[in-house]
This record gives structure tokens, sequence and C-alpha cells, in this order.
């Protein structure tokens, strides 16, 4: 559905375009980040020291607890079954054979489920955390193959698993569209958080078709699952009118509310916390085991705990969609470009609301002339696809970037060369300036460190015995993104301070960069600082997702830090060395405030509470609207470099090198901060070589829901890969970081590719790169 | 019927069905041994058995009575940790922890392994006595403990660190 075709959604859409107008025209000053966050200046304290995960100790001892580890009086383990066609409904559902078995307590099927109201799709609300809006076993309806439709509890995790396969549903089936190619036909514009996926700039159809040099090919990538190594859990009980839920999440305040919404209950009296994420990715949202889980619960009066098999993350958790994009380049004989269009097709369910958006990265990467981009979308009865790592930057960069490395070579012009020559000077489609983007010293930087300069720009030219070898490089990208509704409580006493806000630790080392941070900001030690996060009774709506919640979290600290200050001053007193400054004009340092320009003037927190008789001192504050996004342009950018050798008589691709050059603002701990770009970057590695989900499109049924089957990179397929970054800050941006758990992955599958065909001559456009695409 | 789990005995259960790793994480709440898969493809759940590594998902409970099974638990506390967590958290091998506890166990069984000349499939001489412990035969040895973050390099570096100093230093006593 587009904008222009809802009146509602043409006043937004009216309304939003003119506040965007507004505040783009605004003056930096009003605008959050307009003044730089003073951290930014503080160069040799906590921030940007490789300190290591404050976690640590508590992950390599196996004593960090995650969902499934928290035990309950009583608890029952569930198994579900899951049902084998796409689409119709279930016409018999024999439980008693399993209802008999030995341990069984309940078997919960839509014939004796609680009542529900649907979860609240994603975006719905601001606290929408639904991956679809389907009803979770409320009647005999099934809308994709692995729909469960029976969960069995029992004493023990065997029992609940042997009386599951006692089961028996037979069923009626419909027509259910699960082919790609049938669904083509009835494909429609897409739209990605309100916004219809499609841009344009002058009359790209027509610059194309007078350029100098052209390109035009079409690139594939199928479908892709998470993967996190934990299974997806939760620990669940009813407890005095509380729902109460041991979670791996990524949005827990998001998770309450709409569990509250799905029981019709205050979402205060939802519960929901998440010590330790055993991997995210933007797969541990809110899925139907939640509500499964809290629902058996209630039916059968007993905490329930319930664990997806790995194949049931497979039929229960959506993953990435699969792409076909066609991009076409057009540029003159220096090679700057005349047109850019990125354009093609992707598929969702009806019941969602995620087009894989793969157009998000050409929006702001190359100054062309005129641009066309465009994303349509057709809907198949398939489990609902979602959010995974860089959703539109890492497929989009693929074909964009293979793209451009087909133009280098049609130009006879160095992909780098090429790529700086077609730098913006403001963003390309909106006209923004940039808030910082230092690309061009990040591509300098990784060619000197990676010897680009070895490259032969002849592809097959280099054989070392049986091996081909090759170098390719693409750019990377990824924006800045700060969404509303971030706020934390920050409590400081004699001893130190508190962070509390409703975040998550999925192994980012959110926790240990904020401590960090906040022990900057406040003048404390590391170890007076606590941070206590995935609780959804803590401030804040906070997602981990998009890369946003370290800018989430900073700018909510700064605006408490700031009541702080007040408060201080509010209590501060005639007899202290502070008397009579304004709270404008002092620093916090030395465990204590200074003026600013005298620090010598100086009084410790634990004196000024002591004087004031107070044991702490307590502030919530909330960060303001992410207005800075509608007044710059900002991104992260990465130049990637990788190296590979292709067996000649095999096919068999292996990378042995790769680098990663980043400009993404201040880097706040190097240590942390080199595993994100690294493990982004290895994802990247299965993405461009044997990552796939495989669905049966006779049947909608995916074909390899287990860890043998969906090949992850392992060990022997990583090589040393080499990050560096500018560490250049963004004066617009909390601390002046730029989020980075997922740049990795974009640029990533499109430098593989590259160097591939630098390798073989062979120009491979279907991800994954397998051996047989080689022979 | 018992088994010894980290020194201490431990009754075998009653039902043939459970896997140790159920056994352990279940019944023992010995939460350290995770579970990924279930299935043998991911390594989460590895843990010694009489030194060696084995996958306690594809093992029954009761084929382990009068043995002696070793969990990350018995491996080192957090306040007192194996040199070789220590590592893992110098090199920042892992992020989000979970498979963390199998890469460890792992690599504990590992170096035992090379230590005793068995090859690897990247070993070059299959009949040399000792062979070097290098990121090469790390790597190819440890490639059933699969890691969806992406720590490999420090992962790798940590065991090299606590490991590949030592037959040199046992040498030089």
């Amino acid at each position: 559905m587009s904008i222009a075709k809802d009146p509602k959604g043409l006043i937004q859409g009216a309304a939003q375009g003119l506040m965007a107008k507004a505040v783009a025209l605004a003056p930096d000053a009003w605008v959050p980040g307009g003044v730089p966050d003073p951290l930014i200046g503080r160069q040799h304290g906590h921030v940007g020291r490789a300190v290591s995960r404050i976690d640590g100790p508590l992950k390599v001892s196996g004593t960090a607890r995650f969902a499934a580890e928290f035990p309950m009086e009583h608890m029952v383990f569930a198994a579900i079954l899951f049902s084998t066609i796409a689409k119709g409904r279930i016409v018999t559902l024999e439980t008693a054979r399993a209802q008999a078995a030995q341990g069984v307590v309940e078997v919960m099927t839509h014939r004796n489920a609680p009542r529900l109201s649907p979860p609240p799709v994603f975006m719905s609300n601001p606290k929408a955390a639904g991956g679809d809006n389907l009803p979770v076993m409320q009647d005999d309806r099934i809308h994709w193959n692995g729909q469960p439709v029976a969960v069995v509890l029992a004493e023990t995790q065997e029992q609940a698993n042997h009386a599951a396969s006692l089961i028996e549903a037979t069923y009626e089936t419909e027509p259910a569209i699960t082919a790609f190619d049938e669904a083509r036909s009835h494909a429609r514009p897409a739209e990605f958080m309100g916004e219809p996926l499609h841009d344009e700039k002058g009359k790209a159809e027509t610059a194309l078709s007078t350029s100098a040099v052209r390109i035009d090919a079409t690139y594939r990538t199928p479908r892709h699952n998470h993967n996190a190594i934990e299974l997806h859990a939760v620990t669940v009980a009813w407890q005095d009118g509380v729902l109460r839920l041991h979670d791996a999440s990524q949005l827990v305040s998001h998770t309450a509310w709409s569990l509250g919404q799905i029981f019709g209950i205050p979402e205060d009296k939802v519960l929901v916390t998440s010590p330790y994420v055993g991997g995210g990715f933007g797969g541990k949202c809110m899925w139907q085991h939640h509500v499964l889980a809290a629902a058996a619960a209630k039916l059968c009066g007993r905490p329930v705990r319930l664990v997806l098999s790995r194949e049931g993350v497979y039929r229960l958790v959506g993953g990435r969609s699969l792409t076909e994009q066609q991009v076409s380049l057009g540029a003159d004989a220096d090679g700057r470009l005349k047109a850019l269009i990125h354009r093609g097709l992707t598929a969702k369910t009806p019941s969602n609301v995620m087009p894989e958006p793969f157009i998000l990265a050409s929006r702001s990467t190359y100054a062309a002339e005129a641009i066309e981009l465009d994303v349509h979308s057709v809907e198949l009865d398939l489990l609902a696809n979602t959010f995974m790592r860089a959703p539109g930057e890492s497929v989009g960069t693929f074909a964009l970037e293979s793209a451009m490395d087909e133009l280098a070579e049609a130009l006879a012009l160095d992909p780098i060369e090429l790529r700086i020559r077609n730098e913006p000077d403001v963003d390309p489609l909106s006209g923004l300036p940039f808030s910082s983007r230092r690309i061009v010293d990040a591509w300098r930087a990784g060619a000197e460190a990676f010897g680009w300069s070895r490259r032969s720009p002849t592809p097959g030219s280099r054989r070392e015995g049986e091996w081909l070898v090759g170098m390719g490089c693409a750019t990377g990208t990824y924006p800045y993104y700060r969404m509303p509704g971030g706020a934390a409580r920050l409590t400081l006493t004699p001893r130190g301070a508190s962070v509390g806000i409703a975040a998550h630790e999925m192994g980012m080392g959110t926790a240990t960069a904020q401590v960090q941070v906040t022990a900057e900001r406040l003048g404390l030690p590391i170890d007076a600082v606590d941070f206590h996060y995935g609780d959804s009774r803590l401030p804040g709506t906070v997602l981990a997702g998009g890369s946003q919640q370290t800018a989430a979290i900073g700018a909510a600290v700064i605006a408490a830090h700031r009541l702080l200050i007040k408060e201080l001053f509010d209590i501060v007193g005639n007899d202290s060395p502070l008397a009579g400054i304004k709270p404008d004009d002092v620093a916090c340092r030395d465990a204590g405030l200074c003026v600013r320009d005298d620090p010598e003037r100086h009084e410790t927190y634990a004196s000024i509470l002591a004087r004031a008789g107070r044991a702490s001192i307590e502030v919530t504050g909330e960060g303001p609207l992410p207005l800075e996004l509608m007044h710059w342009s900002m991104h992260s950018h990465a130049a990637m470099f990788c190296e590979v050798k292709v067996n000649a008589i095999t096919g068999e691709p292996r990378v042995t090198r790769f680098l990663g050059s980043f400009d993404c603002g201040r880097i706040l701990n190097p240590k942390t901060a080199a595993s994100q770009f690294r493990g982004g970057i290895i994802m990247g590695l299965g993405l461009a070589l044997m990552e796939e989900t495989q669905v049966d499109e006779r049947n909608g049924r995916v074909m390899n829901p287990s860890l043998s089957e969906y090949h992850v990179p392992v060990h022997m397929d990583v090589p040393e890969i080499d990050v560096i970054w500018t560490d250049i800050p963004d004066p617009h941006t909390p601390m002046g970081a730029r989020g980075i758990g997922e740049i990795g992955i974009t640029g990533t599958a499109a430098a593989v590719a590259n160097a591939i065909y630098n390798a073989t001559g062979k120009r491979v456009r279907d991800l994954p790169i397998t051996l047989d695409k080689l022979l | 019927m018992s088994m010894i789990i980290n020194g201490l005995p431990a009754e075998v259960p009653l039902d043939p069905r459970v896997s140790l790793l159920d056994f352990l994480r279940d019944d023992l709440r010995l939460h350290g041994t995770k579970k990924g898969c279930d299935q043998g493809a991911c390594g989460a759940c590895t843990v010694l058995a009489d030194g060696e590594r084995i996958l306690s998902c594809l093992a029954l409970a009761v084929q382990y009575e009068g043995r002696s099974v070793t969990t990350i638990e018995g491996v080192g506390t957090a306040t007192e940790l194996h040199q070789l967590q220590q590592a893992f958290i110098e090199h920042d091998g892992f992020q989000c922890g979970y498979c963390t506890p199998g890469q460890i166990c792992s690599a504990i069984g590992m170096a035992e392994e090379i230590r005793r000349g068995v090859p690897s499939h990247v070993t070059d001489d299959l009949d040399a006595p000792t062979m070097p412990f290098c990121a090469e035969e790390i790597r190819e040895r440890m490639s059933g403990n699969l890691c969806r973050c992406g720590a490999h390099n420090g992962i790798v570096e940590a065991i090299a660190a606590t490991f590949a100093a030592l037959p040199e230093a046992e040498a030089a006593e």
C-alpha cells in the first residue's frame, strides 16, 4: 500500500515532510547534536580504551545465566508440534495418546488455548514487537508450513518430546503461493518504516541511455537465518497476576507491552528480563514461542520452560527474505556516474511489514546525476521474514558494489579510484550536509594496509600452484540511527553511580562501553559505575537493532546527566567551593564537580551529598526526538578488501585475507569494537560463500532446518581479519560515535565476489558463491 | 549407578533417554554446558569425558556410568579462572558468550590431542610424532565449534597464546 492511497498516511506524510523541511533548515544549535557532546573533547580517559568485557569472567566460566537457565518451582517442559502444510485448516488433531503419555501435564491446541488478541506487528505501535500479526493458536487455520499446532507440557523434556511425537494431525489444504516466480506478476510497491521504497532524482533512464559506459546486471541473494547459537527460549510463570518471563530478547520493553496487549493486561503486569542473550542479529524479537509459553503456563497453572529445537527456530522465527536486484550504472568516460538505477523484487508475507529494503545503501553512497531506486514486493504464504543484520544494506551492497566493480573494469579504472571519483559533497537525494564523512580517508588507509597496489587488474593472471589468487574491494555503509523512546535512570551515591535503562547486551559490549562512557561523563573510576539493563521495569523503550542502541543510550544518559547536575546544584549550598557558579560552567572530574575553567575549585559528590544529608540522588532523563536525522545525512562507511584463492581444479573458494577500514565516528572501546567489525565481516563471508535457507517451493517448507545443513563460517573458513578505523568523532552524535554492529556485514559479500572475479574471471551474481558456480 | 562430574559423584538418571547434556543442565543445574542444536552440529555442548572432548548432546547420560566428566564449571570459576579462560577474556575470544564454554572445553581436549601427536586434515606429515601448534591446526581442529558472533580470530589467538608456548616450555625443563 503506498502512502498516497491512504488519506491518513497522506496527511501524516505531508506533516512529516513539512517538519523535515523545517528541521533541515533550522540552526544547528536547535537540533540534538548541534552542540557537540563535551565527551568528544575528552581524549585520554576511559573512552577509547581497550577495556576487557566486564562480563567476561561470568561468560568464560559458564555462570552467565541465559533464558533457559532459570529454574522455577514446579516447572514443566514444553515441546511443539509444527504443521506440515503451507495453508489450509486442521481437520483432526488426535491428542489423546499424548495426553495419556507418561509425565504429560497438558496438551494445548487451538481447542483449549486461552483466548488471546493477535500480536501487534512491528511498527503498528512504537512498542509493537510482533514478527507478524497472525493469531497464535486461536483457530484451525494454517498460514505457513511449520506453524505450531500443539504444545505438550510434561514433567521432563524427554517426556514432552516423546508425547509430541504421538499427536496425529490431518489437514485440508488450500492453494498456497509458495514459489517466488509464481507470485512475480502480483508484485506491489514496497514500504519500509512507513515510507515508500522508491526514490527518483532526475531522469535516470534517459541519463543511462546517453551514458558513454553502461553496466546492467541482475543480482540474486537467497533467504538467510540468523542462527544465533543460543536456541530461542523462555522460562515463564504467572506470579500473583504478573506474567514473568526470563527471555532472550533484544527488545524487553516492546515485548512486555506486546504481551500485555495479547493477554489483555497492562504492560506493568508483564515483567521481561534478559540479562544475557546468546546472539541476536535481529532474530531475538517476539515470536510465537513467547505467546505459546505464556498461554501454556496460564492453561496448566505452572511455570513453563520452552526451548525451541534448532528445527523449531527455523519453523518459528523468520529470517532474511530473498532478493532479485537489477543495477544499471551509466558513466562518462572519466567514470563519473550519470545514472544509478537500482531496483528489484523481494518477498514478504501478508501478515508482516518487512520487505527487504535493499536500496537503502544506494540512496547516499554515490554522487550520480540521476538516480532511480525502487523495491517491489510479492506476498508468499511462508513464515514471516524479518530483520537480519543490516537489513537492506547487507544484500543491497552486494548488488551495488558488484556493479561498481563491473563498471570499473569497463572503464579500465581502478575500482577504488572509481569510488573516490563519485564521492558526493552532500547527500545525493536529500541534499542534506553529511554530519561526518571520511570514507576517502578509510579507502586510502585501507589500500595502504592491505597492499592493494599489488593487485593485478587482469582477471586470472595470478596463480600459485593449483590456486588462482585475486583481490577485490567494496564499499560498506550503514546509517546512524537513533530511535525515539530512549530514557535512562542515573543514580548517584557517595560510592559511585549506576545507570539503568531497558537496553540489551547480546555480545556487542554494550555494558562495558556504557560503563566507560558514564565513568568518563561523571569523572568516576570504571569500577565505581554499574550498568543495569535487560529488564522491562527500567526506563526507556530501546530496541537493540539498527545499530542505534549506543546512540539511544548515549542521548538518554546525556539528558539524565544534565538533570543530575541541576539536582546537585540545588543542594550544593553556600559553603561549597562551587557556590555562586552556574551549572553550565562546571565539569565532572575526580568523583565530583569542578569549575570548568578553574579545576581547583572542586567538591566531591560524596561531600556534596553528605552536607545535604542525602544518601543518593536519582534522576531519569529522556533523550530528545532524533531530529538530527532530518538535519544531517548521517552514515558510517567502510572500505572492504578481500583476497581469495580459488582452486582451479575443484572451484573451491577460500578467503585468505580480509581487511576492513572503517569510518564510524569515535570508537568507544577498540577491543569490543574490533570484535563487532570482525563479527559482521564473518557473517558477510557466510553471506558471500555458503549461507542459504532453502525452501521447497512446492510446499513452502524449509528444507535445511539445521546447523549441519545451513552452513555458517567455521574456524577453518575464517582467516585473520584486519580491522582499522579513522576514529574521527562525528560532531553531531552522542560521544561522537556511530553504531558499529551492522556495518561489518555490508560490502563484504561484494568484496569477496569481486576478488573471486579478479582471481578467476568469473562474475557470480547469484549468492552464495559455491564451488559449482566456479567450475 | 553413578558417574563423577567435576570430581563429585552424581547419580545417573533413571530415564535412559536423557542426554548427558540435559542431565547436566536440567537435573544437575550445571548450565555452563550449552545447548545450541541438540544434534551434534554446533559444539556448544562440548565437555571432557576422561579428558577427551565429546558432544554431550549426542551422549546418553547412562553411557557415562563410572566415567569422569569435566564441564566448564570444573575448568575454572569466575574468581579462579583457568589460564585459557583468562586468555579468552584478554583476546576477546567471545561476544555473546554462549558458545564459549564449549570452545574452551574443546580447546583443552584439542591441545591434548596435538600433544599426543594425533594428526588432523591439515597435518602435512601424518607420521610425525609432534606437530606445530599453529593457527592452521587450531582452526581445523576447532571447526566443530561454531561461533555466530564471529569471535574466531580471538578464539584462535587465545588458544595459541595459552598452549602454543607449552611444548617449548616443557622442553626447556
